[in-house]
């Protein structure tokens, strides 16, 4: 091997070095874990409409469900190891969310109720938040401005 | 006590090391090493509210320790230096706001343990000080919380990324001992090679280990075969490969007799530690547990302790800056 003099030679170097993520392996968890909580959303929303629940409200219960059960496994320890194991399939749904917004609500307790969860609760999905709602905002303006010129 | 070369000190009359002490958390306590450290723990709070606490806790208990264990009164320690992770050092001047001892602070990272041994072992030599403690500390969760995200965040770790060491070690330095002697010291220089992933500080801080090691062989005229082991702090397994190959470049055949505490420290196959320990915590309990009783029992007669430390924040990785490394060595010796 030469001597390594410059950044980008060390950076070449570190990168050969490095391992990569099993990302075969890791694709194939995420896509089966996340396959099978929208499986679990799908079967609720069903069992609500066959009760007789709208459209809207059943979306709605599924997502309460969803988020309810992700808050409580986060709680007890277990979405970290789920996550862990997944990656995207438990992260992107809406029991991902969920995790981002309970998880440093616990961490942060320690600091008080005030600063501690309410200030920092939001440290993980502020981003999300801010550009997602953007993003809808920016969407619906497009959706409609062209609409009201006809 | 004087300067060879262009960074080393050579001592004349070497302060020895009087005795160690080593605290570890659960998962340490599962690891390879178990036997060997004094005290391990079975909960990462140890009764506390908060990990700060804990970790607080964790320095506090084993500096008592050390002293308990030296035999030597507390009031006959001159100064103290400590040192962790956590935001302005708190850790250790919380822990240690009650041991009435003149107490520097420093911050070298995760080089902090061999640093604080550097500065005693001057202050000895020089007179300043007959007796003086050294002690770090670190914790997993209060790490993870500090430089990177919520534990109960369902995510995942690249595997280049280490892990915290939960723990302390500490040791007491003394002007007249029959050794181990700490002969001499290469405080390192900042080198940074521009790497900007906090998930790879091996390869951040390899340059560093690089660097103050051939120093030092330059400085003492010594070849790597002079040294029974040369231990660096938290490379782990990619920045070990990494220096072991980069030495080689130089001219530095350390294959042989290289090892490192980040790797020795968990059971990378069944722990799932990626690339092996990091922390204050990892080269100063496995100095203190493990290669201070080699040393005593003579299996281990001359020893090149190289501690690593990535002197980054979180701020300055969300700021996109490269990551400077740093490393310490001094040589023990019977």
């Amino acid at each position: 091997m030469k001597p390594i003099e410059t950044k980008q030679e060390y950076s070449n170097y570190v990168d050969q070095k490095s391992p990569n993520s099993p990302i075969l392996k890791n694709c194939f968890n995420a896509f089966w874990v996340g396959g099978l909580i929208c499986t679990i959303g799908q079967i609720i929303f069903d069992f609500c409409t066959f009760k007789g629940a709208d459209e809207t409200s059943a979306s709605t219960i599924v997502s309460i469900i969803l988020i309810g059960i992700s808050a409580l496994l986060t709680g007890l320890n277990i979405f970290n190891k789920i996550g862990k194991f997944a990656g995207a399939g438990s992260l992107v749904p809406i029991t991902g969310f969920a995790n981002s917004i309970v998880s440093p609500a616990i961490e942060y307790k320690s600091e008080g109720y005030i600063m501690g969860v309410g200030g920092k609760m939001f440290t993980v999905a502020g981003p999300v938040l801010v550009f997602g709602i953007s993003t809808s905002v920016l969407i619906g303006i497009l959706g409609t401005v062209p609409i009201s010129f006809f | 006590m004087k300067r060879v070369g262009t960074q080393t000190i050579t001592f004349d009359n070497p302060p020895t090391i009087l005795e160690t002490s080593s605290i570890v958390g659960p998962k340490e306590s599962q690891g390879p090493l178990a036997k060997y450290f004094d005290q391990c723990l079975d909960d990462e709070f140890w009764g506390e509210k908060t990990w700060e606490k804990a970790e607080s806790k964790i320095i506090k208990e084993n500096v008592n320790s050390v002293i308990a264990k030296s035999g030597i009164a507390s009031t006959d320690i001159d100064f103290c230096f400590a040192g962790d992770l956590l935001n302005q050092c708190i850790s250790s001047s919380f822990g240690l706001r009650e041991i009435n001892i003149p107490f520097f602070g420093i911050f070298g990272a995760c080089s902090t343990f061999v640093e604080s041994m550097c500065l005693a072992s001057v202050f000895i030599e020089s007179g300043g000080a007959s007796n003086a403690l050294c002690a770090t500390s670190s914790h997993f969760c209060s790490a993870e919380k500090q430089f990177r995200f919520p534990l109960e965040l369902g995510n995942q770790r690249p595997p280049s990324s280490q892990w915290t060491v939960t723990g302390s070690g500490a040791v007491i330095l003394t002007f007249s001992g029959t050794g181990p002697y700490i002969t001499c010291i290469t405080p390192g220089k900042i080198v940074d090679m521009g790497i900007k992933d906090a998930n790879n500080m091996g390869a951040a801080m390899a340059p560093a280990a690089l660097d103050t090691l051939i120093t030092h062989f330059r400085d003492t005229g010594r070849k790597p075969s002079y040294y029974d082991a040369i231990i660096t702090g938290d490379l782990g397994y990619i920045g070990k490969e990494i220096l072991t190959e980069l030495a080689e470049t130089k001219g530095y055949n350390i294959k042989n007799n290289y090892e490192d505490c980040g790797v020795l420290i968990f059971d990378k196959e069944n722990q799932d530690t990626h690339s092996g320990g990091s922390g204050c915590a990892c080269i100063g309990t496995v100095f203190s547990g493990y290669y201070f009783k080699q040393l005593k029992e003579k299996k281990l007669n001359k020893i090149l302790l190289i501690a690593t430390g990535a002197l980054m924040n979180s701020t300055s990785s969300q700021q996109g800056e490269s990551i400077p490394g740093i490393a310490h060595a001094i040589a023990i010796e019977n």
